[in-house]
């Protein structure tokens, strides 16, 4: 029988998504149900002096009105930073309390301060206008760069300043720099972005008044962690008493990883209502409240030889994490982004200094590569400038700075067990005909246009886990996955996962392992996702771990399945079990040549009794039954790696960019399904050219957010891009039986330096920020014209 | 969205009667829409114009192309009467936002809603259009009165627009990359007797930019305007584009225009 994995097999999911069947939170209506509305902040930052709901709660229709008075009264819990970070001089993090309802003070615009519910949406939105609150203005804090000078918006929080954090050896590095022919420096923004899911969030919540059982239908990336979250810090019901589903979700991107406000807020009302309850969000709250991503300001140098070897690398950064910490807020930007800074090159001393601070705007939290395309961004631009600096080309820099051997001892914490990254930028080269670019930049200098070439080489740890390394980091759970496989009697399967579906194709891709491993038809199983009554127990999917991860603790069980397999089978056809050999499906004993399929031997195990000559299948000492489940906690990170090409054209009179070449060549290790890993780089690339020249966040100096809708936030569209050319190399990661990377976030993490890299080569080397907006690049290439005219 | 009445009248006699001044007319609700369920406006009365079948058609005369109201910005744009009489108009009816704006978006919601950003009534503009209403004919310049005003009054119900077919004319437009109306959109047509360079985007208002116009009036050719200055001075700074910016457009498409014509 032909392997699945490797093969592109066409996605299960897309029959139910393509004829409009996906069964999305925003579906799901459950009878006598009430709508809830949100009162909003409409400061970014204010004294919340009185809430006067009395008009409100006689509005027609308003079942109910709750603010954080009664939550507080509830002793219900806020939202957590799920990872403890430490300052340099060893003091803890300073996390503010964030209540699901603000009850004293208001931290951006959006946060929400109460909540009406009522018999129509209609109604429950009447009801929200009037309920008044009495605001006290104060004076916003909204730049990063500013935070540490501004008044603390959090009491406690010194400075506005959650921690100072460092990694590595200043001492070493200083020794380093002196050491250098020449110093590189660079002053980058990672501009803030908002995660823009194709579905906004949404919860509906049905109470139980006789089980007091509280069933939670949400948009999460993470349902068995939601219901931890919400149990163990909110307080909102026991883990038994909660059963939290995620069914279809349409896209995450790290921002609905978090348990948000608004489900622990309508969890806790829905028992004390009791009434069902229902909440979508509009747009403008998905913009205004949604987790945002990146936002960094950062200082890096890299010391160098003249032949071009690297020396020494410092970054200081202050990280931007809005007006609270979430759960990967504090951890994004330390070790998710420091250990990633030095890149795919060895640099014998290097040091990452973070300051994390709070602002007056929306919280931020992992996006699609979370830290590591700010590390990835960092280092890029630093090698592109060396090269430019020392005259060297840009590949044969990064050539002579890669590692050869492999396991690979990063500067700063990782021990990258897998790569060949020389082989990865030749064919990169090749694919993107790098030699013949200088031709093509004369024929668009020819044209009146000017062209640039840049490059960008990565690496990233992700399939976050292993549990040892987190939770040694500060998180605050391990992060290991579980898998149940259940052989039904009548010879179906049912894959129970951890990992959570929001895009990634878990139906069809998990389908084509646990197919391989039991040697049965991909229609035959069912992969079972999102659904806390459903399965063991999961951590979910963000950090590119489903398959690193989720996906070899299915292989595990599946392992475990057959292996009970085969002492069924050897006592059915009367063998020893080392007799027994399993191929195809079929457990054969060697000798006589007789055999069992899976199928039969399964059904056998659901028969464990005697009758007539019939003797019971099930070994001593097993039991009845064909389910097994494994619990997965890799040995250490993945590390998929890679480089990628790209070609701008910028015409100078309008500035426009336009991408015209994007090569990207990846290292994911083994790869399951060619056409879906596809799709996770094109999406990847896309989210990363968004960044670099579309995607613009921005606030007012008062913390209001400018950029709240599609009129005026610009979304990358099919035609501000060519057609991808991508390529693989593969080198197999060790420390999972499949020998798989993560491929999630790469093409997120390594195309906005790419980008920027062929603009700024275009530019003549002037450095711009992102997102490179054609104005920006216009005044860029008038300042390039007059440089031009007074050197001439 | 507040709830409202929605009424659906056939002619446009019982569409003014209904109006009052808490309606408002419903062509191809994409401004309309978005407004009300952002809650920046509420209506009593929403009156659906679309079933009044004499407001909808292409009619291509002589000497002008009449468009009625509710004709959408599809149709004109794969209009084969507008394509050969004036190839302009139905290339800017085309660059209208996008696939889905122009399937609903009419040529009378556009003109009446008159945002300064719109590519409408820069058309109107340059054309010599006259609006046609159940009231009266305006004339185009008297029509665009301020940054989403016109001179209609309450109840007053545009029929059609008028366009002069012009020897020659061209429309160039820098998209907003997020909403993809016009940061800037010059709309450049040349009559018998003069030549009208109007812009739209640039200011609160549609205008036309007389010294272009002058200029191409006694010269039709990418020399009459090659060294000629566009003033920021008056035209809008906003996230999306500074003065400064806008200017450099403004005279770089009445040049692409010019040209393409
Ligand atoms: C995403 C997006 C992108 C867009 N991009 C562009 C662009 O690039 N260029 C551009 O020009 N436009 C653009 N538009 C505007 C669009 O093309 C429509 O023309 C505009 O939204 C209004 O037309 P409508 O038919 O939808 O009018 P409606 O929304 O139905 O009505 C708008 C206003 O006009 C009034 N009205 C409508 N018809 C009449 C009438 N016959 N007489 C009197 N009053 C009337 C209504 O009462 C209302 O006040 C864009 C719109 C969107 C949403």
């Amino acid at each position: 029988m032909a392997s699945l994995v490797g093969s592109r097999v066409e996605r299960k999911e897309d029959t139910r998504f393509l004829q409009g069947k996906g069964r999305y939170t925003a579906d799901i209506n459950i009878a006598n149900q009430t709508y809830a509305v949100f009162v909003r902040s409409p400061h970014a930052r204010a004294k919340i002096k009185s809430v006067d709901t009395s008009k409100a709660l006689k509005s027609s229709g308003v079942v109910g009105v709750l603010t954080g008075k009664e939550i507080a009264e509830d002793k219900i819990g806020g939202l957590i930073a799920g990872w403890a970070i430490r300052s340099e001089d060893g003091s803890e993090m300073k996390v503010p309390a964030n209540p699901p309802l603000a009850k004293d003070v208001a931290n951006f615009v959006g946060e929400p301060i109460a909540v009406v519910f009522a018999e129509t949406l209609d109604e429950a939105k009447e009801g929200a206008e009037k309920v008044k609150v009495d605001y006290k203005v104060l004076k916003a804090v909204v730049d990063p760069a500013e935070a540490m000078k501004s008044d603390a918006i959090h009491d406690g929080v010194d400075k506005n300043l959650c921690y100072d954090w460092l990694l590595g050896d200043r001492k070493a590095v200083d020794e380093a720099f002196a050491k250098a022919d020449k110093v590189i420096k660079v002053d980058l923004i990672n501009n803030r972005l908002v995660p823009n899911a194709m579905e906004p969030r949404a919860c509906v919540v049905d109470y139980n008044t006789a089980s007091e059982e509280i069933t939670l239908y949400t948009t999460s990336q993470n349902p068995h962690l939601s219901r931890l979250v919400m149990s163990a810090f909110g307080g909102v019901a026991p883990e038994n008493k909660l059963r939290v589903v995620a069914p279809d979700v349409g896209g995450g991107f790290g921002s609905k990883i978090n348990v948000y406000n608004e489900e622990i807020v309508c969890s806790w009302a829905s028992k004390k209502i009791e009434r069902p309850i229902k909440w979508v969000a509009e747009r403008t709250e998905s913009f205004l409240t949604d987790t945002h991503g990146r936002d960094h300001v950062t200082h890096a140098e890299l010391a160098v030889t003249n032949d071009g070897k690297f020396l020494g690398f410092k970054n200081e950064t202050i990280a931007n994490l809005g007006a609270y910490a979430r759960v990967f807020g504090t951890v994004t930007p330390t070790y998710l982004f420091g250990p990633c800074a030095t890149g795919v090159y060895v640099i014998p001393a290097a040091y990452s200094n973070v300051k994390a601070v709070y602002t007056n705007t929306a919280p931020v939290d992992a996006y699609r590569g979370a830290g590591r395309p700010e590390a990835t961004y960092t280092i890029e631009r630093l090698v592109e400038k060396a090269a430019m600096e020392l005259g060297m080309d840009k590949t044969e820099i990064r050539m002579k700075n890669f590692p050869t051997q492999f396991p690979f001892k990063q500067t700063l914490v990782h021990t990258v067990d897998s790569g060949d990254y020389v082989a990865g930028l030749e064919k990169a080269k090749q694919m993107a005909d790098y030699a013949g670019f200088e031709a093509r930049r004369k024929k668009s200098e020819a044209n009146g246009k000017l062209r640039g070439i840049g490059v960008s080489s990565y690496f990233e740890a992700c399939g976050i886990a292993p549990s040892a390394a987190v939770m040694s980091l500060g998180c605050g759970v391990g992060l290991w996955e579980s898998a149940e496989v259940r052989f039904n009697p009548t010879g179906q399967i049912s894959v129970f996962t951890g990992a959570h579906s929001h895009g990634q194709s878990h139906d069809t891709t998990f389908a084509q392992i646990a197919a391989d491993e039991l040697g049965v038809p991909m229609e035959n199983i069912d992969v079972v996702h999102g659904d806390t009554d459903k399965g063991t127990f999961g951590m979910g999917t963000y950090g590119s771990r489903s398959l690193t991860v989720g996906g070899i603790a299915i292989v595990n069980a599946c392992k475990k399945i057959v292996a009970k397999g085969k002492r069924v089978a050897a006592k059915m056809l009367e063998v020893n079990e080392d007799e027994i050999e399993f191929k195809d499906g079929e457990f054969v004993a060697l000798k006589s040549n007789k055999k069992k399929t899976i199928g039969e031997v399964a059904f056998a195990c659901y028969l464990p009794g005697q009758r007539d000559e019939m003797k019971s299948p099930i070994p001593e000492g097993d039991e009845p039954g064909l389910i097994e489940s494994s619990f997965f906690d890799p040995a250490n990170f993945s590390f998929p790696a890679g480089s990628h090409i790209c070609e701008v054209e910028i015409d100078p009179d309008t500035g426009n960019v336009k991408v015209e070449k994007y090569t990207a060549v990846d290292d994911f290790g083994r790869i399951v399904n060619p056409m879906i890993v596809e799709g996770q780089v094109h999406g990847g690339i896309a989210q990363g050219i968004g960044q670099a020249l579309h995607e613009n966040t921005q606030y007012d100096e008062t913390g209001q957010l400018m950029t709240a809708s599609y009129m005026d936030y610009t979304m990358p569209r099919a035609d501000n891009f060519p057609e991808f050319n991508l390529g693989f190399t593969c080198t197999h990661a060790t420390s999972n039986p499949l020998g798989v990377k993560g491929c999630g976030e790469a093409g997120a993490i390594a195309s906005p330096p790419t980008v920027m890299n062929a603009v700024i080569d275009a530019l003549g080397g002037q450095e711009i920020s992102m997102p490179a907006t054609a104005e920006k690049v216009w005044k860029a290439c008038k300042a390039m014209k007059k440089s031009n005219a007074k050197a001439a | 969205m507040k709830s409202f009445n929605y009424h659906a009248p056939k002619d446009v006699k019982d569409a003014s009667k209904l109006a009052s001044s808490s309606s408002a007319f419903l062509a191809g609700g994409m401004t309309t829409i978005p407004s009300m369920k952002l809650g920046l406006a509420s209506y009593k009365d929403v009156i659906d114009i679309k079933n009044i079948k004499k407001l909808s058609g292409i009619k291509v005369s002589g000497k002008t192309v009449t468009v009625g109201a509710t004709t959408k910005h599809v149709e004109v744009a794969e209009s084969k009467d507008v394509k050969k009489a004036i190839p302009a108009l139905a290339k800017l009816a085309g660059n209208i936002g996008d696939a889905q704006v122009r399937n609903r978006g009419t040529i009378g919601g556009s003109i009446s809603n008159n945002d300064p950003s719109a590519c409408y009534p820069s058309a109107c503009m340059a054309l010599n259009a006259v609006i046609h209403t159940n009231k009266r004919k305006i004339e185009a310049e008297k029509f665009f009165t301020g940054m989403f005003e016109t001179a209609l009054k309450s109840g007053e119900l545009v029929e059609a627009v008028e366009f002069e077919i012009p020897e020659k004319a061209d429309y160039q437009k820098h998209p907003n990359p997020a909403s993809r109306y016009a940061i800037i959109g010059v709309f450049v047509a040349k009559h018998k007797k003069d030549v009208n360079v109007a812009v739209t985007g640039a200011k609160s208002c549609v205008y036309i930019d007389k010294d272009l116009s002058k200029k191409l009036s006694s010269n039709f050719s990418l020399s009459a305007i090659e060294g000629a200055e566009v003033k920021s001075s008056g035209m809008n700074s906003d996230m999306h584009a500074s003065a400064e910016y806008r200017a450099n457009l403004v005279s770089l498409y009445a040049k692409k225009a010019v040209e393409a014509c």
